[in-house]
């Protein structure tokens, strides 16, 4: 995969950051949410002030009126109180009732959350199994019986929902500062002989407010919603004092007769709890972008195709035909251009390496191939790859789907994250032949078993039932060779099959993947940052550079003699045996970033042997010698050169 | 497998002895005197004392502790004074209107939730995304208690369609489908904040399963979209789901006492408010007590069912 910057550091670079605050503002329903709860807030605040009758002045004449009777907006109670003042000032009620249960939770919680994340050991073992006490209690439950304890109230109701609300606190807040109290600034103030304190409110704290004020934001909703629920119950609030909750509970009663009593106190409790709801998951999102949920796209099933020109296919007897192909991530504004153009030709049975360094676009080329590239972001936007002379890129999805792991395979990179952890080796192999085959589920897992054999797992019946996090890597590469055999493929992709492995176990699975695709004649691609591993297997390779091949040829003689200097350059890389004195230098300087590409040759920046004509204008693969092109003006080897 | 559920259950032995303690330590730490608490501040001195002496109240607290304990080990949680029978009979008489409440909530939640939740991660940033994303938005700020009272009026009232309280009818009731009935309403009104959240946490977790490397595995090796979602997405998304579906069912224990109010089910939540009101402790005691250990008992399912669906975990 090309290497890509996040969008957050890419706006960042383009101009001035956004405050959080325009951030949150550009959240269309945290925006509508803000404006709700600002609008609350202030009625709340300046309810003494308006012109309404005391809310809990009685008025029996005036019992049960419906909204909109005169000198009452919202209508009369059972006792005829105004219920638009009852309501304002119950609102007032709930608020504060809710803040400051919220305040104490969060100043508790994350009190114990601080001492027991910077503690550690056995002050934060007991302080946790506290929490975990706490939290083995069903939420409201544990309120209710706080309150029994403390008798029912609203002051009581505070307390208890303030308590049950700690461990959230205290868990959150922990985990971070155990993170922090790890870090090199607060060894440094450590040695520097700052006490413990200094360095808990002095040095941990301040990074991590942003974590309490996102759990404040998202809990506050929630405590006002259940003293609330407390004071329905009668167990909050008593009379004549009244919140929320408790309206709603005297209400109840006069349900069938009087609805508007319990509806419209209940009403303010939804909008209310609604708009901070709406605020907390802005605040969220702006101060702890980790948490967004689900911010980030999941790829479809295939890779969006958007050509402007599709290449004239001609037919041919290769089975892989790739012309033009060009695919592109766009990330915010930014379009990084990791394939610019690729051309590539196997012949059947034939083997290919493409090598480059990484972020050079050669797995995204490999992953290309049958749409394989993730959208959002990725999309191919020209050329065309004929699979036995048809141009899958313009195939329908199940067509697509049918050369998946059909006509062409892939082998990735890391068998430890490519294999599914939840179904056993052998199940993920016999789904990858029932895919193709029309067989019955004990047939398709003979031949699974069979495939085991082949791939010289040992034991391969044991192994059958085996998860894959029960095996070594080089076993999972194997099982996944195995999926790729499944179905007999004219074309294996080999997506870096052995650089997550040990060099030993590297070299069996090379061999195992030469005899196999010798045995069966399947085409393999096989794309690599090691030239050790093309001399091994290739017949031909493909060298790759900012996204385009800069040179292609016999394994053999671009080894021997490459023509680019860029090739010249990668092969010197490569340590030998036996020669310590070989200089290893890594390339000078870094390719060029994906999304600014250079005019003329990517390369000119770093080659020793640049003109001024290589950076005129785009450079086309020339034929230096037969069976061999270079993107070079003036190539180091062949006939031309 | 089997030796990680004996594991798990003998965990359970310190969680519900801590659990016993927090609860003993309640009724421990109450204000005053509760012999005079219980005979009203006009008793005569001798008659705290005989009380006093009669509940244990003179011994220390590790002792009665562990008189306390013996007892409850017997089934015998004392007596509530406002009911005049046995606590243990009164609360587990009553128990199994609230398992049968919570239980329908979680089902009914665990199903809208997981469905939910992958149809919008299925159609991300789509219609059925935004619907379902506003709908849990909603479910989570709704009050559950003014909600219960809105189907009321709509489906008891207005539509006449589903009784408005009760389990059974007075009059000829009884059977399965007159339980279905007076169940309908309020374990649907239950069922929704926890709903709200699963749905939420599915979409999360969907989504981020499917930028999961195997998950493009299964698409290389040409599986069926549908198979990706349904086969390998779902099943790695629910073991983060499964642990959630247990903590919502603490949710929904404790939120019966509101829906238990709002639609008058003979279970534990309503005697429980009932109770408190009555200073009845002892009978608090015990309904809590039950109510937290069925908890614990719920949490060791999520956790053994997390377990099936993860090998990594045995």
């Amino acid at each position: 995969m090309v290497s890509l910057a996040l969008p957050g550091r890419a706006r960042k670079a383009r101009g001035g950051r956004p405050s959080s605050f325009q951030l949150l503002l550009a959240n269309r329903l945290s925006a509508a949410g803000l404006v709700m709860l600002l609008a609350i807030l202030v009625l709340a605040l300046v309810t003494p002030l308006l012109p309404l009758p005391d809310p809990n002045a009685t008025e029996p004449a005036q019992r049960l009126l419906r909204p909109g009777a005169e000198g009452h907006l919202l209508g009369t109670d059972e006792l005829g109180r105004d219920l638009l003042s009852r309501l304002l000032f119950g609102t007032r009620i709930s608020i504060l009732v809710g803040l400051s249960a919220t305040l104490i939770a969060a100043l508790v919680g994350s009190l114990i959350g601080l001492i027991s994340g910077y503690a550690g050991g056995r002050i934060d073992g007991v302080l946790m199994r506290g929490i975990d006490l706490v939290m083995a209690f069903p939420y409201i439950l544990l309120a209710l019986g706080i309150v029994a304890v403390l008798g029912p109230g609203l002051l009581n109701a505070l307390y208890a929902i303030a308590i049950v609300n700690i461990p959230f606190f205290a868990r959150n807040i922990r985990g971070i500062t155990l993170g922090l109290s790890r870090r090199e600034f607060v060894d440094a103030a450590r040695l520097s002989g700052a006490s413990h304190p200094v360095i808990l409110f002095g040095d941990v704290l301040p990074s991590v407010l942003p974590v309490i004020v996102v759990t404040m934001s998202t809990t506050v909703g929630w405590m006002i919603l259940e003293t609330a629920g407390l004071s329905f119950l009668g167990l909050g609030a008593q009379p004549p004092q009244a919140d929320l909750g408790s309206m709603l509970g005297e209400g109840r009663k006069l349900l069938f007769t009087a609805p508007h009593v319990s509806v419209i106190p209940g009403l303010m409790i939804f909008a209310l709890v609604m708009s901070i709801n709406l605020v907390g998951d802005g605040v969220r999102d702006v101060l702890d972008p980790r948490l967004k949920s689900g911010a980030l796209a999941a790829p479809g099933a295939a890779t969006a195709v958007k050509r402007e020109a599709v290449p004239l296919a001609e037919s041919t007897k290769a089975v892989l035909d790739v012309t033009g192909l060009k695919t592109e991530f766009r990330i915010g504004e930014r379009v990084y251009k990791a394939v610019g153009g690729v051309d590539l030709t196997l012949k059947p049975g034939e083997r290919v390496g493409l090598v480059g360094e990484s972020g050079c676009g050669k797995s995204v080329t490999a992953l290309s191939l049958l749409r394989l590239v993730p959208t959002p972001p990725g999309t191919i936007t020209g050329g065309r790859v004929l699979v036995e002379g048809r141009d899958q890129l313009a195939a329908r999805e199940d067509e697509l789907r049918g050369l998946r792991g059909g006509k062409v395979a892939y082998v990735f990179q890391d068998p430890l994250t490519t294999l599914h952890p939840l179904f056993t080796v052998g199940q993920q192999i016999a789904e990858a032949v029932r895919a193709h085959q029309k067989v019955s589920k004990r047939e398709a897992e003979k031949q699974a078993l069979k495939l085991l054999h082949k791939v010289q797992i040992p034991s391969a019946k044991a192994r059958f039932n085996a998860y894959p996090h029960e095996m070594s890597g080089g076993m999972r590469q194997r099982v996944c060779i195995a999926m790729a055999l499944a179905n007999a493929p004219e074309l294996i992709i080999a997506d870096e099959p052995t650089t997550a492995l040990d060099v030993t176990v590297q070299a069996q699975v090379l061999k195992l993947m030469r005899e196999l695709s010798e045995a069966q004649g399947s085409a393999v691609l096989f794309i690599t940052h090691d030239f050790g591993v093309v001399s091994e297997l290739c017949d031909r390779v493909a060298v790759m550079y900012a996204g385009r091949i800069v040179e292609i040829g016999r394994t053999r003689e671009v080894l021997k003699d490459p023509a680019h200097p860029y090739t010249r350059k990668l092969i010197d890389c490569v340590p030998i045996l036996g020669q310590p004195e070989r200089r290893l230098d890594a390339i000078e300087g870094l390719p060029p970033a994906a999304d600014r590409l250079p005019h003329g040759c990517a390369f000119a920046d770093r080659c020793p042997h640049v003109e001024l004509a290589c950076r005129e204008g785009d450079i086309a693969l020339m034929q230096v010698a037969e069976s061999r092109k270079a993107r070079c003006i003036k190539p180091l080897a062949g006939e031309v050169g | 497998m089997w030796a990680y559920i004996l594991k798990r259950l003998l965990m359970m032995i310190p969680i519900l002895f801590g659990l016993s303690v927090i609860v003993f330590a309640m009724m421990a730490l109450i204000p005053g005197d509760p012999a005079t608490a219980i005979l009203g501040s006009y008793a005569t001195p001798e008659n705290v004392a005989r009380l006093n002496r009669q509940l244990g109240l003179d011994q220390s607290l590790p002792r009665q502790y562990l008189t306390w304990l013996g007892n409850l080990l017997q089934g015998d949680m004392g007596r509530s004074y406002s009911l005049n029978r046995p606590v243990a009979e009164e609360v587990f008489g009553r128990f199994g209107a609230t398992l049968i409440l919570a239980g329908a909530s979680l089902i009914l939640a665990s199903i809208f939730g997981l469905v939910g939740g992958i149809a919008a991660a299925v159609r991300q940033f789509g219609w059925t995304d935004r619907i379902v994303t506003f709908l849990v938005l909603i479910g989570i700020s709704t009050p559950s208690f003014w909600l219960g009272l809105l189907f009321i009026m709509l489906f008891a009232v207005q539509l006449q369609w589903l009784p408005a309280s009760g389990m059974y009818a007075i009059y000829g009731g009884g059977g399965p489908l007159d339980l279905v009935r007076h169940l309908a309403m309020p374990a649907v009104t239950l069922a929704i904040v926890a709903t709200a959240v699963i749905a939420r946490l599915t979409r999360t977790s969907m989504l981020e399963v499917l930028r999961q490397d195997y998950i493009r595995t299964a698409r290389a090796k040409g599986v069926s979209e549908r198979g990706v979602i349904y086969r390998h997405a779902f099943k790695a998304a629910l073991v983060a789901v499964i642990p959630v579906i247990g903590i919502q069912a603490g949710f929904v224990l404790g939120g019966a006492v509101y829906i238990e109010t709002v639609f008058q089910w003979p279970g534990i939540g309503r005697m429980l408010v009932q109770a408190i009101s009555t200073r009845d402790l002892l009978l608090v005691q015990g309904g809590v007590l039950v109510v937290a250990a069925s908890y614990v008992v719920f949490n060791l399912l999520a956790d053994v069912a997390q377990t099936i669906v993860d090998p990594r975990l045995r």
